[in-house]
């Protein structure tokens, strides 16, 4: 049997908005996903660890602050330190649409910006998910 | 309110209208929906008549504006005598930026400034510490000293103008940064007015930026309240605060509920220390939201003012300052689409004028870009104007309450009531507050309900315009703010500038003297004031009060 597939869902910085990323831990899990959920307040170097440590296939960013430039391209780039880009990398929050082709050039395989239906993000993941 | 003869009368005329007139209509042409229902999942009736609100006796539960139970309003001319404060939350960047803003708001007719601070500023951190990058200005403005304030409120005439600050875990020492800067300027401290949040119990349940764990916070609380009434007498000490937990993703009745559970929890802590509620009291002031479903949220606003009357009441409250119930109100940001900027505008104008027919005393009504960035000046400039547009050509502001009376308003503000009554019960069966947070009530609730709304979404059970109906394919046409890429640098080279030139010994002094306070129990602000003076940063004087009092680690549910 196939196993389930692993999501860590990760709010980087320092930013409190949870709403969004509560509702697609929740939702992932609906759709039969195995979901961890890191909490709030973590840095780069925590979110790798903790993928590591739960041997997860997929890593969800959120982050409505508007640091995303920053904090979802410190994770790549860890990720890649440690040959691990075969973890499937989505981001979601507020994003303003020109900042999405560095974000996709960086390794964030999808982008879910305000308004996405939740459906859309378990099927882009099911579609795409490499390990 | 009516004849038991005249109210049978209108019983047998409704129930003859259902049956022959009502049913047989919808025979022919059915309902829309299964189910009619506000956003709290309230079941809504066809049709509101005199039998829904019979029960309420006029001058007990009404009453007029400005007599209790304040139901009808706070001050007894509201707004025909004087409107209510435009004050547009804002904030990005350096010091600098933001007080351009300020003052191109102010040429535009604003009346009254709203800091918004970015997080660092917000967990208590300087612009150069680690946790922070990435973070500089995009929230809000980066505040990390006296220095920064004076930067922030140059020429701008803190005596006339009363300002706001949204701030919670380090209140007590952003609130020491304006005192301060008033008093190097020549402005006594006891003219100053305006606001701080400081409410850090639903920073806990909803907006998540806390430093300390509850029970020092709630201290450095009420340290503030006390310091307020004897020396910033026209300071409003906290913002009890519905706002976040709306946004989180609460319903109306638990954003009310929840807010006013937080509201009696700091005046029980306050007394407890030993102040007089008549005292303390008239400086409480709430934030309440303003989300879509238009009549409940006018009912909520009613149901709140009437609440808290009867509530203060009970502790023991006389004077009618301590029972009312003023609150500012913002527009709901998590209402705002990303698809079809424009149309936010049409949201905006519908919440703010729920605000209005609640009777709110200051308002921020969103930008249409916010789903999106910050606001550009254009779009906060249309923001504005929408007030504009409500307060002086719509008429709604001529007389007090003009929906006061009406059988759904009054029946939909006796239900929210009700219901906010049913969660203090339940809240109570928790232990309190502090305790229903430690064990994640609050914050199961609110993440119920988000998930909810949600899903409805999704299903299209619930139609937002432009994201699950009435769509189409756009460019982008909103132009979003950009930010000076130098203002961080400038600022890291402003801290490092500041701590080589202060005086090295009074810093080392004050901040000792902070610390052997934060010891023992004496009222801090006039310690952490000393700090300011001595130009200790934010985060220097944040970390003095980590060291005492530990940092608060939420559980991570969902």
């Amino acid at each position: 049997m196939k196993r389930k597939i692993r999501v860590l869902i990760a709010k980087p910085g320092l930013d409190g908005h949870d709403r969004g990323a509560k509702i697609v831990a929740r939702a992932l899990r609906d759709a039969g996903m195995e979901v961890v959920y890191t909490g709030l307040h973590q840095t780069a170097e925590m979110i790798v660890k903790t993928a590591v440590q739960e041997d997860v296939d997929v890593i969800g960013l959120s982050l409505l602050s508007g640091a995303h430039m920053t904090l979802f391209m410190d994770v790549t780039r860890l990720l890649k330190g440690k040959d691990m880009e075969d973890v499937l990398v989505v981001g979601g929050g507020v994003i303003p649409e020109e900042d999405i082709p560095a974000l996709k050039k960086a390794g964030i395989a999808g982008v879910f910006g305000p308004g996405t239906r939740i459906e859309d993000i378990v099927e882009f993941i099911r579609k795409n998910v490499k390990r | 309110m009516y004849e038991k003869k005249e109210l049978n009368k209108i019983r047998d005329k409704r129930v003859d209208w259902e049956e022959n007139c009502y049913s047989n209509m919808a025979k022919e042409y059915p309902e829309r929906k299964i189910k009619f229902e506000n956003l709290s999942a309230t079941k809504i009736k066809n049709v509101y008549t005199p039998e829904d609100i019979a029960h309420l006796d006029y001058i007990k539960d009404m009453g007029f504006p400005g007599g209790y139970p304040f139901l009808r309003g706070v001050y007894s001319t509201m707004y025909r005598g004087r409107l209510w404060t435009m004050r547009q939350f804002a904030g990005f960047g350096s010091a600098e930026e933001t007080n351009q803003r300020y003052k191109y708001l102010l040429e535009h007719g604003e009346t009254g400034l709203s800091v918004a601070f970015d997080y660092p500023t917000l967990y208590g951190y300087d612009t150069d510490h680690p946790l922070a990058r990435g973070e500089f200005g995009k929230c809000g403005v980066a505040i990390s000293s006296l220095q920064d304030m004076e930067i922030l409120f140059s020429e701008i005439p803190i005596d006339k103008v009363t300002t706001s600050m949204t701030i919670n875990g380090p209140a007590a020492i952003v609130w020491g940064f304006y005192i301060a800067n008033a008093e190097n300027r020549g402005i006594g401290k006891n003219t100053i007015g305006g606001t701080i949040q400081n409410d850090i119990l639903k920073e806990y349940i909803a907006q998540k930026s806390f430093i300390f764990p509850p029970e020092p916070s709630m201290r450095l609380i009420v340290d503030t309240f006390e310091y307020g009434f004897k020396q910033v007498p026209r300071w409003n000490t906290i913002s009890i605060s519905g706002y976040h937990i709306r946004e989180a993703g609460s319903t109306a009745v638990q954003e009310l509920a929840f807010t006013l559970g937080d509201g009696l929890e700091y005046v029980k802590s306050a007394m407890e220390r030993g102040l007089l509620i008549d005292e303390f009291a008239p400086r409480l002031s709430f934030f309440f939201n303003a989300h879509s479903d238009f009549f409940e949220e006018i009912a909520k606003y009613r149901a709140a003012r009437r609440i808290w009357a009867k509530e203060l009441k009970k502790l023991g409250a006389k004077k009618d300052r301590s029972l009312i119930m003023r609150f500012h109100t913002q527009t709901a940001g998590c209402s705002l689409t990303a698809q079809q900027p424009e149309i936010n505008i049409v949201r905006v104008t519908m919440q703010a004028l729920a605000a209005v027919l609640g009777g709110t005393q200051s308002l921020h009504t969103n930008s249409m870009d916010e789903a999106l960035a910050l606001p550009s000046e254009k779009a906060a400039r249309i923001a504005l104007r929408t007030q504009q547009i409500i307060a002086e050509e719509s008429g709604v502001t001529d007389t007090i309450d003009p929906l006061g009376g009406s059988y759904y308003i009054e029946w939909l503000t006796d239900k929210i009531e009700e219901e906010t009554y049913k969660y203090f019960e339940k809240v109570e069966r928790f232990g309190g507050v502090i305790s229903a947070i430690e064990k994640g009530f609050f914050q199961r609730e609110i993440a119920e309900s988000a998930y909810k709304y949600q899903k409805e979404i999704d299903e299209k059970e619930r139609t937002i315009v432009g994201v699950n109906q009435y769509k189409m394919d756009e460019e982008l046409s909103v132009p979003i703010l950009e930010m000076d890429e130098k203002g961080e640098h400038r600022q890291i080279n402003r801290l490092k500038k500041l701590r080589k030139d202060r005086n090295q010994s009074k810093f080392d002094r004050n901040l000792k003297r902070l610390k052997k306070a934060a010891e023992g129990v004496e009222n801090l602000m006039p310690y952490i004031l000393d700090c300011v003076h001595s130009y200790a940063t934010l985060g220097e004087t944040c970390d003095v009060l980590r060291e005492v009092f530990g940092e608060y680690k939420e559980p991570a549910i969902y």
